[in-house]
């Protein structure tokens, strides 16, 4: 323990005077972030609006930075190469922003102490050069599954998954949970997709749900097909990532959007001002991280009130959307009554809550 | 029309759908390998076109002028390849995977400034009373006019391959090129023709996807189905209406699967997303064991290069 | 008018030529799309071919990790060469490079924690074994019931990456991962790592097994009777068979050769530069092999180099989207130009390039 803290401290020490070094002798110059994405950015989804925060950020700084970035670089030692490559060229920062780079990330890191690494939604922090930051878009599913409660009428929430991850998971259970609130004949039917995107694939998969009963779809995939179907299907559905009312314009009701600029802005900030340490953090809603894009046509004003006040509790901190009592699917307890979920046991939800049909991939 | 919770006459109507862009691919693809090439590049057609398309139809307003330049565009991006296999003799494999990568980052280049863009909508075939008739019209009488032309173009291929003059010489190419050769058959033109048609089906299948299908465009979205359309043409033994029905085969589990699971049954899921992959195999090999082997042969000269000597 | 007219046999000066005209080629036109972009085209080329091999920055890293993008390319490459030869399709080599590692994985997963030095001879054996297995079901479905390889061997790919999935999220799932995907780490399991045989050299075990394959298929192609029957099988079946070659034999053999060697690969992947099997482990190694096979015009040695190559397109190519803004998107069409180019020039050292005046036809014929 000490001598792992002694190892840390120095590291953080030598990369401060390193880096302090570097921006002593190229003051002039700007500092070099670099960014890598795991798809291509041209997706409208996760890596687009990774690249959108990216966009905002070099606005913010102007001259300050120099923004550079790799798309489609897959897991693995391709994004191991591209990272060394970059803090070769002198990168100060790096944005890793999949979840699958942590390995590549920690060993990059382990060989550049001096460059500060920031993994989105990864659990593997072996150096003090490395932070970890993630969003609670868990919170943004707790306000669709309100609103989808209140409006479905066939009491059938259709909800198209990419992997049987936590992540996911959450996600579902999140939904399902409020739509369950507000009103107890709430069902909810998964289609799992093996994919993050593939637009045949969930366009298909929404029709697959509507054909089955459910008039709303939610999905925790990349494209923008789910909504399109919907349209044309006439039933009401939520954009994912980004505000995709432009594709819906009728029946979107709102969409959970990703916000990463705010987060990468602060951070670069702290990178210029030396005063950038390793953390690891989770924003939500509270933080601005996670935003609820205006509501949709569709949505009466009563709900539109319900989902402010859902929004209003959970930013507040006053109410966890994972508060117990609650059971998993097998009738099991999972939260006492009134116990709140923490962090550790959000991330080991490998299971759905009680009354979700279906199984989950295992 | 029910069985269990699933809607038999649903599950057809959406199946022809899904079914549609790879069977557009396919039966493309079908009569370049009938013509003795295998252009493993459909994926690269299919997405040249899919932007091609998109990128057309969202400048010039008109979703027709898309599927046009889509088609267009298939048959150009075909045109590499022909000239580099017939002409300057290059490897086919080689080449068609070479048009794969090309026309996956060709596509992304033209599509960056159309990425969250809505496409102009096309209008769907209407037939009046028709699509009334219980289950025949669901099926048969409220779909998207390219259904039906994919469908025109099964009959179209099969009719011609089998009973004109012309395509009994493109057999005759696949099948021999050195005796179709001797009999005075242009093999290089016959060939490249084949080739341009099947890159214009390809790029056709594309545009489908991005304009009717999903009406979006992102980058790789076709996923994968060049490569599900180059395997129907093997299932299909080189015949137009049997790559129908591996078309409405694959489609059909693909959508069956993805039923069932919005359904809510209990069915480990793997197993249901993996269906669609082993059943075709299945489905080939039971196939292929229970008919003469002839009827099974690919066309005599598939995937050789051919110089006219002299 | 222009004619070709076939050469007796290959010529040989333009059999080294020809890459070299085809990367000008390639040069050229790719600097005019770069010029499009609206970017520096000399630059760009200077980053893509010249930097990772010579600049002071990125050279020191970049030269080793050439060995270690190329290796796998070269292994499943040297794997899929034999079958491709006598005319059999493995057309699936994803498939069998993602197997291979599942089963590497089960075996290193299964020992783990204990200390063995077995445990990794064990991985190569189970590597290969799996890749093998799966390349043995359109092997005997193709034996047995005439079902085609190219149809099964490609369609099982999308099943073993159903697999692969399901292996990350759940069954290989790391216990100590806090419910996240992805197995353990095998790099840091001591008897299960791949590491650098010499740090900083790039060369690990799957390196040296690509190299050793290279001189084993040499060696075959040239000396063995197996060679000769695979040749002999490509360019005349039907002699073939009146020289006794069993195509049976010939399709399971070269299928599981090549499933073995992909399998293997996928084995000194997952145990070294992947560290751990996650969902999207397989990066199209298996797709990419196949372009690598043709371009070394299924030549052990050809492939050695055209692995390579593409592996400079690779590690140049990103140096050139983050130096200087291409969008991967650029580098993809690049890469297919020069995949264009090698393929077209070849046509010069097989055939002669000649002119024939429309008058002349008949003295020509």
């Amino acid at each position: 323990m000490k001598r792992r803290q002694l190892l840390a401290t120095s590291a953080a020490a030598l990369g401060l005077a390193a880096t302090a070094g570097t921006r002593g002798a190229f003051a002039q110059s700007p500092m070099k972030v670099g960014f890598i994405y795991v798809g291509a950015l041209g997706d409208f989804g996760w890596n687009y609006a990774h690249d959108q925060a990216r966009l905002a950020a070099q606005e913010h700084f102007g001259g300050a930075i120099e923004t550079t970035f790799v798309e489609a670089v897959p897991e693995g030692p391709d994004a191991e190469r591209v990272m060394t490559q970059m803090a070769l060229s002198g990168a100060q920062m790096i944005f890793a922003t999949s979840f699958g780079y942590g390995p590549a990330v920690n060993a990059v890191a382990a060989r550049f102490p001096d460059v500060a690494f920031e993994h989105a939604t990864g659990y593997m922090q072996d150096h003090p050069n490395v932070s970890l930051y993630n969003a609670r878009f868990h919170e943004g599913r707790a306000v669709i599954g309100t609103i989808a409660g209140r409006m479905t009428e066939t009491n059938k929430i259709g909800y198209i998954a990419a992997f049987p991850i936590a992540e996911v998971l959450m996600g579902i259970n999140c939904a399902y949970l409020h739509a369950k609130k507000v009103n107890p004949d709430a069902e909810m039917r998964v289609v799992w997709a093996f994919t993050w995107g593939d637009p045949a694939l969930e366009a298909a998969a929404a029709e697959a749900l509507i054909d089955q009963g459910c008039d709303i779809i939610m999905s925790h995939t990349d494209s923008t097909a789910p909504l399109l179907v919907a349209q044309e299907r006439g039933v009401h559905a939520f954009g994912q990532a980004s505000d995709m009312s432009s594709f819906a314009p009728e029946t979107h009701l709102t969409a959970i959007v990703d916000n990463w600029a705010p987060y990468y802005i602060s951070r670069i900030q702290e990178k210029l001002d030396g005063s950038w340490t390793a953390g690891n953090v989770w924003p939500g809603l509270a933080e601005g991280e996670v935003l609820i894009a205006p509501y949709g046509p569709a949505v009466p004003a009563e709900v539109q009130e319900e989902a402010d006040a859902m929004i209003a509790a959970i930013s507040s901190g006053e109410y966890n959307p994972f508060t117990g009592p609650l059971n998993k699917q097998d009738g099991s307890v999972w939260l006492e009554e009134g116990q709140a979920a923490d962090d550790g046991m959000l991330w080991g939800m490998d299971f759905y809550l009680e009354g979700i049909e279906g199984e989950i991939p295992s | 029309m029910e069985i269990g919770s699933l809607n038999v006459v649903v599950l057809i109507a959406s199946l022809m759908v899904a079914a549609t862009p790879i069977l557009m691919a396919a039966i493309g693809e079908l009569v370049v390998e009938k013509a003795g090439v295998l252009n493993l590049g459909v994926e690269g057609m299919m997405i040249t076109g899919a932007v091609s398309g998109f990128a057309i139809a969202v400048t010039t307003g008109s979703p027709v002028m898309g599927m046009l330049g889509a088609i267009i565009a298939g048959a150009l991006m075909a045109l590499i390849f022909g000239i580099l296999t017939q002409v300057l003799m290059a490897n086919q494999v080689a080449s068609g995977l070479a048009l794969t990568l090309f026309g996956l980052g060709f596509s992304a280049l033209v599509g960056q400034g159309f990425v969250g863009i809505v496409p102009p909508r096309t209008a769907k075939l209407d037939f009046g009373p028709l699509s009334d008739i219980p289950v025949l019209g669901q099926i048969l009488f409220r779909h998207d006019a390219l259904v039906y032309v994919s469908l025109l173009m099964v009959a179209g291929v099969w009719y011609w391959l089998t009973r004109t003059r012309s395509g009994r010489i493109l057999r005759a190419v696949g099948e021999n090129h050195d005796s179709a050769h001797a009999l005075g058959y242009k093999v290089r033109r016959v060939r490249i023709l084949a080739i341009m048609f099947g890159g214009a089906c390809a790029g056709l299948g594309g545009a489908y996807l991005s304009l009717i299908r999903v009406p979006q465009w992102t980058e790789g979205m076709t996923a994968g189905a060049g490569w599900i359309a180059l395997a129907l043409v093997v299932f299909a033994s080189w015949r137009p209406w049997r790559a129908l029905l591996g078309a409405y085969l694959f489609g059909g589990i693909m959508v069956l699967q993805l039923n069932l699971q919005a359904a809510g049954l209990r069915f480990p899921v793997e197993y249901l997303s993996m269906s669609p992959y082993l059943i075709t195999i299945l489905v080939l090999v039971i196939m292929s064991s229970s008919r003469a082997r002839a009827s099974l042969a690919a066309p005599g000269s598939l995937g050789q290069s051919f110089h006219a000597a002299g | 008018m222009l004619r070709l007219e076939k050469r007796p046999s290959p010529s040989r000066a333009w059999n080294y030529a020809t890459p070299l005209v085809a990367v000008a080629a390639t040069m050229f036109l790719g600097g005019l799309l770069f010029l499009a972009l609206g970017k520096n085209p000399f630059e760009a080329i200077r980053l893509i071919f010249w930097d990772p091999l010579f600049s002071p920055q990125f050279a020191a890293y970049s030269r080793p990790q050439l060995l270690v993008k190329a290796g796998p390319l070269i292994l499943i490459a040297v794997g899929l060469s034999i079958g491709f030869r006598a005319g059999i399709w493995n057309i699936g080599a994803e498939g069998q490079y993602i197997i291979g590692a599942l089963c590497a994985a089960a075996v290193a997963l299964f020992f783990y924690p204990a200390e063995n030095p077995l445990v990794f001879p064990l991985m190569i054996v189970a590597g290969a074994f799996g890749g093998w297995l799966w390349a043995m079901i359109p092997a005997i479905l193709k034996t047995r019931f005439n079902t085609n390889e190219i149809l099964v061997s490609l369609l099982l790919v999308y099943v073993a990456e159903k697999l692969l999935a399901a292996a990350a999220t759940s069954f290989m799932r790391n216990p100590d991962g806090g419910g996240f995907p992805g197995s353990r780490d095998f790099t840091r399991y001591p008897s299960s790592a791949n590491n650098e045989i010499i740090a900083n050299t790039g060369m690990h075990w799957g390196v040296v097994a690509a190299f050793i394959a290279v001189i084993f298929a040499y060696v075959l192609l040239q000396r063995h009777l197996l060679g000769f029957q695979v040749r002999l099988a490509g360019q005349a079946p039907r002699a073939a068979r009146f020289a006794g070659v069993n195509p049976a034999r010939l399709v399971v053999l070269s299928l599981g050769f090549s499933g073995a060697l992909a399998g293997m690969a996928g084995m000194f992947e997952v145990s070294g530069p992947a560290k751990l099997v996650s969902i999207d482990f397989n990066a199209g190694y298996g797709f990419t092999a196949i372009i690598v096979a043709f371009l070394g015009r299924l030549h052990p040695v050809g492939i050695l180099l055209a692995g390579l190559l593409l592996a400079l397109t690779y590690i140049g190519g990103e140096l050139a989207q983050f130096m200087l803004g291409l969008p991967a998107a650029a580098i993809q069409v690049f890469q297919g130009m020069l995949l264009f180019f090698l393929l077209a020039f070849d046509v010069l050292s097989n055939y002669r390039v000649r002119f024939s005046m429309p008058g002349r036809k008949a003295e020509a014929a």
